[in-house]
C-alpha cells in the first residue's frame, strides 16, 4: 500500500476530513499545560493541569449534551490527552521542542551518525540477541536495561543543555541518537513479556 | 444541549427532574442492573427477590422468556456473550458450537431456535429488554438511559455488537464502561482508597485484569489486559470433562443431561470454597459413580487455567510500568474469585492479600449505575472522572502484509491519531485502507476491523500526494477512520463497523421484528422525547445567547441562530416529530461554531484564573 509513513504525535485538525471541528484549546501544549517552553518540567503540575482540563473536556461531561458539544468534547479530550502524552514522554517532549523550532528529525532519510555510537549500539543489539542464551535471562536482560536506561539519561540531559541555549544541530543530535536508543528499549521491553510468558 | 455545563459542571439543565440512569452488568452467566437511589447505588432485584438475571434466553414464535424461568425451558440459550461480535468463521472449534445448533447462512451466525436464528445481539438484547423493564418497574419512570459494561478486554467489534443490542430494545447507552474499571469506582468511592490498585476480574466467560490509579475522584487505568475467551465457565467445563471421566462416559452428553451436569459441577465447586471433600453420586443413562471430589483434585484441574490468567497480569504490571511493591490493593471480581484456589494464587503473584470484602457479582453494576447517574447529570458534585485505555492496539495494513500501529494499545480515550501515507504508484488514483486491531506484526494474526478506498485522487507521480490517514477512537472505546487528502479535498470515511456487524437498517430490522412495544406508544413517545430534546436545545441555545451572544457573535450570524431557534419553536407547536428533529438538529448544526467558540473560550478562562495553590486549597 505505501513504502514509508510518517507518524505525527500532534492531533492534525479534522475539518475537511468529517467537516468536524477542531479544538482550538491552545496554541501549542506547552501554553495549555501552563509550562515553560524548555525539556524540563515540573510532572505534579503537569498531572493536575491534566486531570483540570478532562473535567473541563471529558466526553462523560457532555454525555447528554447535543451532538455539537459531543463532536467538540471528543475531540477537545483527545487533544488534552495527546498534549499530555506528549510532554510527559521525555522524548515525545524533545522531539515536540524540536518541531516548535522547525527542526525535522527524520530517522529514515539521515543515516549520518557517529560512528562510536552506532559501534555502541550494534554491541547492545548483540546483547540483547544473547539474553536468552544467558544462564539467567532475566538477570542479563535487566542488565542491559540499566545499561540503556543510563545511556538515555545522558542523551537527555545533552538535549535538554542544546536546547536551553538553542543549539538545535545538537539538540537534534541528541534526539536522534535518543530515538536509536528507545528501539532497542523497546525491544528489550517485548523480548521482557516474552521471557514473562514463558 | 448541555451549554451550561461548561461554567458549572454541576447543574444539568432542569436540576428539579431528576434523570433515571441505571448501570447494567451484561454478563456471560447472570446479568445485574444497579440504580443509584437517595445517593446509594444498588442492585435492584426482581419481583421475587433476585438480584441476578440468568443471561439465558427462550424464543418460541410467541414469546420471549429470559432468566430462571428461561433456564427451564429446553432449548434456551445460555453464554451468548462469548459470540458477541463474531462471525461465522469465528465459531469453528469454538465450545458452544457442541452445545448450540447454528445457523450461518446470514451476515451473523444464529442460534438455531424455535422462532428462527437469533443473534448474539439479538440474545443480548433480550437480556437488556428484560433489565430494562425490571428498572423501569421498580424506579417508575421511564430510562434516559444506561451504562453497560463489557470487559475491558472486548475488541471494537464486542462493543459495537453490544451497543446495538441495546439499540434493539430501544435502550440508549450513555457509555460502554469496562467492568474493571467499573468495579474500580465501586471500591475507589466505598474505600476511599487512593494509589494503585489492581482489579482481577475473572467472569463467567471472560477475564481481565486492570491497573488503575485512584485520586481524589480521578480513576485512571493504567493498563489493561485479558483474555475474553476465558472465564469462570471454563472451569466448569473442566469439572464436567472430569466427572464423565469417573463415570464413564465417552463424548459430551447433549442438551438437557449436560446442563445437569454443568449444576452439579458449580454446585461443586462452590461447596468446595466451605469444604475440603464433597461426597459425589452420579447416574449417567447405565452409568453410576460414587465417590468424593476432594478441594486438592479440584485445584489440581484447574491449575493451569488460574496460571493462565497471571500471563496477562504480568503484561499490566510491564505496560504500566509498575512494581508489584507499588500496588495499594488487590480487588477481586466476578463469581469465580470465590474459589480459594484461585485467589490463593493471585495473592502469592501480588504478593499480598487479596480483598474479598466486596460482593464480586455486583461490584460491576453498583460502579456502573454510579458513573450513570452521574452521566445523567444527577450527581452534584462533579468530581468523578474515568479515564481508560484502549485495550489493543489499532493499525493499517502496509506492504509486505504488515501492520503498522497507530494507535498502541493502552493509550487513554478518547485519542485521535494522524498518520500520512503516500502512493506507491505512478497516477495512482486510489488507496485501499485495511483497518486492523490486535499485537501482532503480521495482518492474519490481528483482527480485521474494516476496509475502505478512498478514491478520485488527482494522478501524480509516486509518492507526490499526502494521504492523512485519521484514527479517532470515542469514550466508549469505538473507532472512526477518515482519511484525506489535502490537494484534492478527497475525503473517505468509515465508522468502524466490522464486516459481521450489523448495518443501520438490520438494527431497525430486528427492532421491529424482536420487539413487542405498542407502536402507538412508541410514536407518543418518540414524539414526546423529540418535544423535550427541543425545548432543552432552546433553552440552552437561549441562555448561552443572553450570556454571551454579543461577544462571540456578528450581527447576521446572530440572525441566523435567531432564526433557526425560532423554526424550532414553529416546528414544536406544528407536533410534527420528524420536523421537530430536522428543526432541531439544523438549530445544533447552524450554532455548531458558536457553540465552539465559546466551549473553547470557558476552558480558557476556566483555566486561566486557576493557579495551582487554588486547585490545591480544595
Amino acid at each position: 500500500m505505501r513504502l514509508r509513513g510518517v507518524v505525527h504525535d500532534l492531533v492534525v485538525d479534522v475539518d475537511g476530513a468529517a467537516d468536524a471541528a477542531r479544538p482550538d484549546l491552545s496554541a501549542d501544549y506547552f501554553t495549555l499545560f501552563d509550562q515553560p517552553r524548555r525539556f524540563s518540567i515540573d510532572e505534579d503540575v503537569l498531572a493536575e493541569r491534566y486531570r483540570r482540563l478532562q473535567g473541563l473536556t471529558h466526553p462523560d461531561r457532555f454525555a447528554s449534551a447535543s451532538t455539537v458539544e459531543r463532536r467538540w468534547s471528543v475531540q477537545a479530550s483527545s487533544f488534552v490527552n495527546d498534549g499530555f502524552e506528549t510532554l510527559r514522554r521525555p522524548l515525545k517532549r524533545a522531539l515536540y521542542l524540536l518541531s516548535l523550532a522547525g527542526v525535522s528529525v527524520d530517522e529514515e532519510t539521515d543515516t549520518a551518525m557517529d560512528a562510536m555510537f552506532l559501534m555502541q549500539q550494534m554491541e547492545r543489539r548483540e546483547a540483547l540477541e544473547g539474553v536468552a542464551g544467558a544462564a539467567d535471562p532475566l538477570a542479563a536482560l535487566t542488565a542491559i536495561e540499566r545499561d540503556l536506561e543510563s545511556a538515555r539519561a545522558e542523551v537527555a540531559g545533552e538535549f535538554d543543555a542544546a536546547s536551553a541555549r538553542a543549539d538545535w544541530p545538537a539538540a537534534r543530535d541528541a534526539v536522534r541518537r535518543w530515538q536509536f536508543l528507545d528501539k532497542l528499549g523497546r525491544e528489550a521491553d517485548d523480548l521482557g513479556a516474552r521471557l514473562d510468558d514463558d | 444541549m448541555a451549554l451550561l455545563q461548561i461554567s458549572e459542571p454541576g447543574e444539568s439543565a432542569a436540576p428539579h427532574q431528576r434523570r433515571l440512569g441505571v448501570g447494567i452488568d451484561l454478563g456471560t452467566t447472570n446479568s445485574l442492573v444497579a440504580a443509584v437511589r437517595s445517593g446509594v447505588a444498588e442492585v435492584l432485584p426482581d419481583e421475587r427477590g433476585r438480584a441476578a438475571l440468568p443471561s439465558t434466553v427462550h424464543f418460541s414464535p410467541d414469546a420471549i422468556t429470559t432468566g430462571h424461568e428461561a433456564a427451564m425451558l429446553a432449548g434456551a440459550i445460555r453464554s451468548a456473550k462469548r459470540l458477541m461480535g463474531k462471525g461465522a468463521a469465528d465459531l469453528e472449534g469454538h465450545w458452544l458450537a457442541a452445545h448450540h445448533r447454528f445457523d450461518t447462512s446470514g451476515a451473523l451466525p444464529g442460534f438455531v431456535t424455535e422462532a428462527g436464528p437469533k443473534s448474539a445481539q439479538e440474545v443480548s438484547a433480550a437480556i437488556l429488554g428484560a433489565l430494562k423493564a425490571r428498572a423501569e418497574a421498580t424506579l417508575g419512570g421511564t430510562l434516559a438511559g444506561a451504562v453497560v459494561t463489557v470487559p475491558a478486554y472486548f475488541d471494537d467489534a464486542q462493543r459495537q455488537a453490544t451497543k446495538d443490542a441495546a439499540a434493539m430494545v430501544g435502550l440508549p447507552v450513555l457509555r460502554l464502561l469496562n467492568e474493571p474499571t467499573a468495579a474500580a469506582v465501586a471500591y475507589g468511592l466505598d474505600s476511599g482508597e487512593e494509589g494503585v490498585i489492581a482489579v482481577y476480574d475473572l467472569g463467567g466467560g471472560t477475564f481481565d485484569v486492570s491497573l488503575l490509579r485512584l485520586q481524589r475522584g480521578v480513576f485512571e487505568v493504567l493498563a489493561t489486559a485479558g483474555d475474553t475467551a476465558l472465564g469462570g465457565d471454563d472451569l466448569d467445563n473442566l469439572l464436567v470433562d472430569w466427572l464423565l471421566e469417573r463415570v464413564g462416559v465417552d463424548g459430551v452428553p447433549d442438551g438437557q443431561a449436560r446442563v445437569a451436569l454443568k449444576e452439579l459441577a458449580r454446585g461443586l465447586k462452590e461447596r468446595l470454597s466451605d469444604e475440603t471433600s464433597v461426597p459425589v453420586e452420579l447416574e449417567i443413562g447405565s452409568h453410576r459413580w460414587q465417590g468424593e471430589l476432594t478441594r486438592e483434585t479440584f485445584e489440581r484441574l484447574v491449575a493451569p487455567l488460574v496460571d493462565a490468567t497471571l500471563k496477562p497480569c504480568r503484561r499490566v504490571l510491564r505496560d504500566a510500568k509498575v512494581a508489584r511493591e507499588d500496588i495499594r490493593a488487590v480487588v477481586m471480581v466476578g463469581g469465580s474469585t470465590r474459589v480459594p484456589a484461585v485467589r490463593a494464587r493471585v495473592s502469592r503473584f501480588f504478593e499480598r492479600e487479596v480483598l474479598i470484602d466486596i460482593d464480586p457479582d455486583s461490584v460491576v453494576a453498583i460502579g456502573a449505575a454510579v458513573q450513570a447517574d452521574a452521566l445523567v447529570g444527577n450527581r452534584a458534585d462533579d468530581d468523578l472522572l474515568l479515564l481508560d485505555v484502549t485495550p489493543l492496539s489499532l493499525g493499517l495494513e502496509t506492504m509486505g502484509n504488515l501492520v503498522e500501529k497507530v494507535i498502541p494499545r493502552n493509550t487513554t480515550i478518547p485519542v485521535a491519531r494522524a498518520q500520512e501515507f503516500t502512493t506507491y504508484k505512478d497516477g495512482q488514483t486510489a488507496m485501499a485502507l485495511h483497518v486492523l486491531q490486535g499485537e501482532r506484526e503480521l495482518v492474519d494474526d490481528c483482527r480485521s476491523l474494516a476496509r475502505f478506498e478512498i478514491n478520485g485522487l488527482p494522478p501524480r507521480v509516486a509518492g507526490a500526494l499526502r494521504i492523512q490517514v485519521l484514527f479517532q477512537v470515542d469514550a466508549d472505546g469505538l473507532l472512526t477512520v477518515s482519511a484525506l487528502e489535502r490537494e484534492s479535498g478527497t475525503v473517505a470515511s468509515i465508522d468502524v463497523r466490522p464486516s459481521y456487524g450489523l448495518e443501520d437498517g438490520e438494527i431497525e430490522r430486528m427492532l421491529g421484528e424482536s420487539m413487542e412495544r405498542a407502536a402507538e406508544d412508541a410514536v407518543a413517545r418518540a414524539l414526546a422525547e423529540q418535544r423535550v430534546d427541543a425545548e432543552r436545545a432552546l433553552e440552552a441555545i437561549g441562555s448561552a445567547l443572553a450570556s454571551d451572544g454579543d461577544r462571540h457573535l456578528d450581527g447576521s450570524e446572530r440572525a441566523a441562530i435567531d432564526a433557526l431557534a425560532g423554526a424550532v419553536r414553529q416546528a414544536v407547536s406544528d407536533g410534527d416529530r420528524d420536523a421537530i428533529r430536522a428543526a432541531v438538529e439544523a438549530l445544533e448544526a447552524g450554532s455548531a461554531r458558536y457553540v465552539e467558540r465559546r466551549m473553547n473560550a470557558s476552558v480558557h478562562a476556566m483555566m486561566a484564573g486557576r493557579t495551582l495553590s487554588e486547585i490545591d486549597d480544595e
